[in-house]
């Protein structure tokens, strides 16, 4: 599996969506049922698959599709 | 040989010396793995033994971040758990109100509070995910009650109290239990040097009439960090020689 399939895997088992769902629209705006708790639950299983541990900031970054991939890419995580 | 912290991984901070050391001696001699932190040399560490547990020493400021973080994730890789958090260094300070040393307040709020927080916030990301933990923050009598000639250290120490109420509220859910301790005076070094230079007279306010041994304090530490005390949470616990009562 590649890393953009985990993360995607991730994301479709929080949110309940299917991958077709992921675009760059899916955010904390349009998704209905983000909040905190969900994006603590988002980040911690990003952690545990990546085997990384997410400064606050990044964490609070979480807040799209895009910006996960992003902060990936600052842990050096190619996508 | 029956131990309480058997095959527990503990960290300790300000183990360098008086309450912190006791405690990391103790948790290890009670089985645990402890890495023993604290921001000079840990030169103690070399001449320990214990038959039951380990210490591993770890040179570390807990006010840079990274570092921190660097620990807990090498912690996390090595073990795969932490049991048990105790958050003991701390910076002490004694000046009336005027002669407050402003940068000195900010480093201590830095120090015993900001430092705390984010550990405990690092700590029980990776406790939530055992569903089990135990938190334990070094707070004073003095955070409760006020002290003349005290205040900023009192104030950081009341905020630690709040910050301890605050986790173990949230962190119930996951199980992992916080409380805090509150000594009263404790016959470290470093305070005994500065009871009897200043405050000769304050030891007549103990009811027992003596400073608190840093190996009672670590007693309770003790407590909290095992399972004995498994439905305790949000609690300020007292050790002072009956001060408060």
């Amino acid at each position: 599996m590649t890393n953009l399939e985990k993360l995607n895997k991730i994301f479709c088992e929080v949110f309940s969506v299917e991958e077709s769902a992921l675009n760059n629209n899916f955010d904390k705006c349009n998704v209905e049922g983000w909040d905190s708790v969900r994006q603590l639950s988002l980040t911690s299983s990003v952690e545990d698959e990546f085997d990384i541990m997410l400064d606050a900031e990044d964490i609070l970054e979480f807040t799209s599709y895009d910006n996960a991939k992003a902060v990936l890419a600052k842990y050096d995580i190619a996508l | 040989m029956n131990v309480i912290l058997s095959g527990k991984v503990a960290v300790v901070t300000g183990a360098g010396a008086g309450i912190g050391q006791a405690t990391a001696k103790l948790f290890a001699n009670e089985g645990a793995v402890v890495y023993a932190a604290d921001i000079k040399g840990l030169e103690w560490v070399d001449e320990f033994s214990s038959n039951s547990g380990r210490i591993v020493p770890i040179q570390l400021d807990i006010c840079d971040f990274a570092a921190v973080k660097n620990v807990v994730m090498a912690i996390k890789k090595g073990h795969g758990r932490i049991d048990v958090l105790a958050n003991i260094a701390g910076l002490i300070s004694y000046e009336l109100m005027p002669m407050i040393d402003y940068d000195k307040f900010r480093k201590m709020l830095d120090v015993n509070v900001v430092a705390l927080v984010h550990l405990m916030s690092l700590v029980s990301r990776i406790m939530t995910r055992q569903q089990s933990g135990s938190i334990i923050n070094m707070a004073s009598m003095v955070g409760e009650k006020g002290s003349k000639g005290q205040l900023s250290y009192a104030a950081t120490k009341g905020a630690v109290i709040a910050a301890t109420k605050s986790a173990a509220k949230e962190l119930a859910e996951s199980h992992i239990r916080v409380n805090a301790i509150a000594p009263g005076m404790v016959g470290s070094e470093r305070f005994k040097a500065v009871l009897e230079e200043k405050f000769a007279h304050k030891i007549n306010d103990v009811p027992f009439g003596r400073l608190a041994n840093p190996e009672e304090v670590a007693n309770l530490c003790l407590f909290l960090a095992s399972d004995q005390s498994s439905y305790m949470t949000g609690q300020i616990i007292g050790i002072d020689g009956g001060a408060i009562i």
